[in-house]
């Protein structure tokens, strides 16, 4: 009997060596004459243990990492096909502490499954959420998400119920569901590691919408930073054709739903909900004015439901286990669970699904570890380039979508970028303000001109002395402002928060230089 | 009629790029938004979307000019004019930022003699700017072509160039 080895295929392990290590682990294999089936897949998302290498056991899967190549002729002298010991062995890999304790459900195949096999999908739980949905009216299945509470995951956390019921209720020849895989936010990876990790899930997720809202087309708008979520894709997708789960009649239910992956080209305001439709429309990425709602006139016109990656991967669940279940994770009016993607200068970065409510300290230190320097943790920003800097005596503030608005952050998608105290947070200001001016659609002015006239006056700030810096400052805040109240969308209507949490938390690193020269 | 006026005024256009279009375009335009699939097939067929091509492509699809330039300028991504022979995207987003990726860049365009968008004088590089990998867990981050580098120091991209230039030298 063959022993199975896992070797992950996704890109972050890939970043760190995992093709030579699983050719490596197949020379070794051919050498010792051992019969070694290597199977690439998606990552646990302990990054820090990246290349882990698992073995397949009769006492279930054990773990090895981080593998270097030049760490598998020892990893086959302690006969670790036989969970042997090493300096490298983690022990079984459901044990791990920081993946044990996690809740995974939109997670809950990735690292584990073969992404390139559909039987291995099905084996493990794959499609029964597809299953249950083809029981049911669109009506039923709008509801059951409804009821499930779930609100997108991309960013603006709006009820994904909501949003298949306007799709749902409108009247059109064709409608069509849109995946957003633009995943441009800084600090986030969950949409590539479901993808790559995982696809399957996506597909079943954009099928089910499709039989829920009545459209016939899917579209995944995937960045073109992501070559090895495409090549998955674009397997999954094949698979699925092949075994019916797409195409004309998609499982014998008479009903059509066809998957198409586009590739978008660098533009972070492609992100944006209407930007995307623009750019699948063959356009200039240019955000369109709201109404009309995508939902009753999105892509070419017609009815479309628009959804991230991972709220679409958490659809099968819920119509697999029930509104209920999913709703009972959770607290407040954020329901389910939330996949965190730790990084930055943190010891253990990598992606931690738990219900909302735990704490930000509860994920920076205990998952994170604390800072990988090892220096005093100064700022945290969650959500992505928008978002704003925390600093660590907001630590305690829950995960959770209301919790953060209170301290003016937002949770976006997920993602918790850790600084340690060498950051200079007026460097971190300006950055925000020269994101905006290289990424602005150009529609607006606040946020085409403001945000040049931002990095100007935080130079100017900084290379000041008092005096100059009192009224600069007041300038910064208005401009500020103005971004705040003219910008047509988040990108000019948030790049003021991380500037404003940086003034506000750190006014000692916008000391001008030439007070810091004098002191 | 808008196509056969455009067809009249079709200046003259390099054969490889006239063929490289029309093989992209014979594949691609009949789908609805065909012109984003269509500028990555150009792009990835001549290594960039010549100027001269433009008018063609503009054809092709019942478009302006105007409309295709546009869409080609907009997009980060696409590149009117060639690139060296690899392209080098370096991370400086946020996740990079916190572990180093200031330096690394300094260090990468001193190493390479190059700012951000410039090729080397060699024509083997060029170094651009991308707003995170989606590798932040291994930051910083680099990708060249489909290649992704996490985790990396000064002294690794020195490695990995010296890796790269010992492959090209054997080539
Ligand atoms: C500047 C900007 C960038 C955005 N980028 C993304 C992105 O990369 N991925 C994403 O899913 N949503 C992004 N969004 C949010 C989308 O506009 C939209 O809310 C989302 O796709 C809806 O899906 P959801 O409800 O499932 O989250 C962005 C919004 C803005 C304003
Ligand atoms: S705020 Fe900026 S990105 Fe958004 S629509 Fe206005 S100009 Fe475009
Ligand atoms: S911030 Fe550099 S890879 Fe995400």
């Amino acid at each position: 009997m063959s022993i199975t080895v896992y070797v992950p295929r996704d890109a972050g392990a890939l970043s760190l060596g995992a093709e030579a290590v699983a050719a490596a682990i197949a020379a070794g294999a051919r050498q010792r004459a051992v019969d070694v089936r290597v199977v690439r897949n998606g990552s646990r998302g302990l990054y820090w243990l990246e290349p882990m290498v698992e073995v397949a056991t009769a006492d279930g899967r054990v773990a090895y990492g981080p593998v270097r190549p030049a760490d598998v002729a020892s990893l086959f002298e302690a006969d670790f096909l036989h969970a042997g010991d090493h300096p490298l062995a983690l022990g079984p890999t459901e044990d791990i502490a920081w993946l044990k304790s996690q809740q995974r459900l939109t997670f809950a195949r990735v690292g584990v499954i073969d992404p390139r096999s559909l039987d291995d999908y099905r084996t493990h739980g794959g499609y029964r959420g597809l299953e249950a949905a083809l029981k049911m009216s669109g009506a039923d299945i709008v509801q059951a998400l409804t009821d499930s509470g779930l609100r997108g995951r991309g960013g603006a956390a709006f009820p994904a119920g909501i949003k298949w019921k306007t799709c749902l209720d409108a009247q059109a020849d064709r409608k069509y569901i849109v995946c957003n895989a633009d995943e441009g936010d800084s600090g986030t990876y969950s949409d590539r590691m479901i993808m790559e990790g995982d696809p399957f899930v996506l597909i079943e997720g954009m099928t089910i919408a499709g039989l829920a809202v009545g459209a016939s087309h899917g579209y995944i708008y995937l960045r073109v930073e992501y070559p090895h979520a495409r090549q998955a894709l674009q397997a999954a997708i094949a698979s699925a054709e092949a075994d019916g789960y797409l195409g004309d009649d998609v499982r014998g239910c008479g009903k059509p739903f066809r998957l198409e992956v586009r590739i978008a080209a660098g533009a972070y305001i492609c992100g944006e909900e209407t930007s995307l439709l623009e750019s699948l429309e063959g356009r200039r990425g240019q955000v369109r004015c709201k109404p009309p709602l995508p939902a009753i006139e999105g892509l070419f016109g017609k009815p479309t439901v628009i959804n991230n990656v991972v709220t679409l991967a958490s659809v099968p669940t819920i119509l697999d286990k029930g509104a209920a279940y999913y709703r009972d994770y959770g607290t407040g009016r954020s329901r389910g669970t939330l996949p965190l993607q730790l990084a930055g200068n943190l010891k253990r970065p990598g992606l931690v699904e738990r219900a909302f409510g735990l704490t930000l300290r509860e994920l920076v230190e205990d998952y994170g570890g604390g800072t990988a320097s090892g220096r005093p943790l100064r700022a945290v920003q969650v959500g992505g380039p928008l978002g704003a800097y925390i600093p660590a005596s907001q630590l305690d503030t829950p995960i959770d979508y209301e919790a953060f608005a209170t301290i003016g952050g937002m949770l976006g998608h997920g993602g918790v970028v850790v600084f340690d105290d060498s950051v200079d947070m007026a460097a971190q200001a300006r950055y925000a303000m020269e994101f905006c001016a290289i990424e602005s659609c150009g529609k607006c002015t606040p946020c085409r001109i403001g945000s040049t006239r931002g990095v100007e006056v935080i130079d100017r700030i900084v290379a000041g002395n008092a005096a100059a810096r009192e009224r600069d400052e007041a300038l910064l805040r208005d401009l500020c402002q103005t971004m705040l109240a003219g910008s047509l969308c988040a990108l000019g209507g948030m790049a003021p928060f991380p500037v404003l949490s940086a003034l506000d938390h750190f006014p000692e690193d916008f000391a001008g230089t030439a007070d810091r020269t004098a002191s | 009629m808008k196509r056969a006026a455009n067809a009249a005024s079709l200046p003259d256009i390099p054969e490889n790029v006239r063929t490289a279009v029309l093989t992209v375009t014979a594949r691609l335009k009949d789908q609805p938004g065909a012109l984003l699939p269509v500028l990555h097939g150009v792009q990835a067929a001549l290594g960039c979307i010549p100027e001269a091509s433009v008018p063609l492509i503009a054809r092709e699809l019942n478009l302006s000019r105007a409309d295709v330039h546009g869409v080609i300028s907009f997009y980060h991504y696409f590149r009117s004019q060639p690139a060296g022979r690899r392209v080098i995207y370096l991370c400086r987003a946020e996740s990079c930022q916190a572990m180093g990726a200031g330096a690394l860049e300094k260090h990468v365009k001193q190493r390479l003699g190059v700012d951000f968008h410039g090729t080397t004088a060699d024509g083997a590089f060029t170094l651009e700017p991308v707003y995170c990998l989606g590798n932040c867990a291994c930051s910083p981050a680099m990708m060249v072509d489909d290649e992704l580098q996490g985790r990396l120091t000064p002294a690794g991209f020195d490695a990995w160039l010296a890796a790269e230039k010992t492959v090209a030298g054997t080539t």
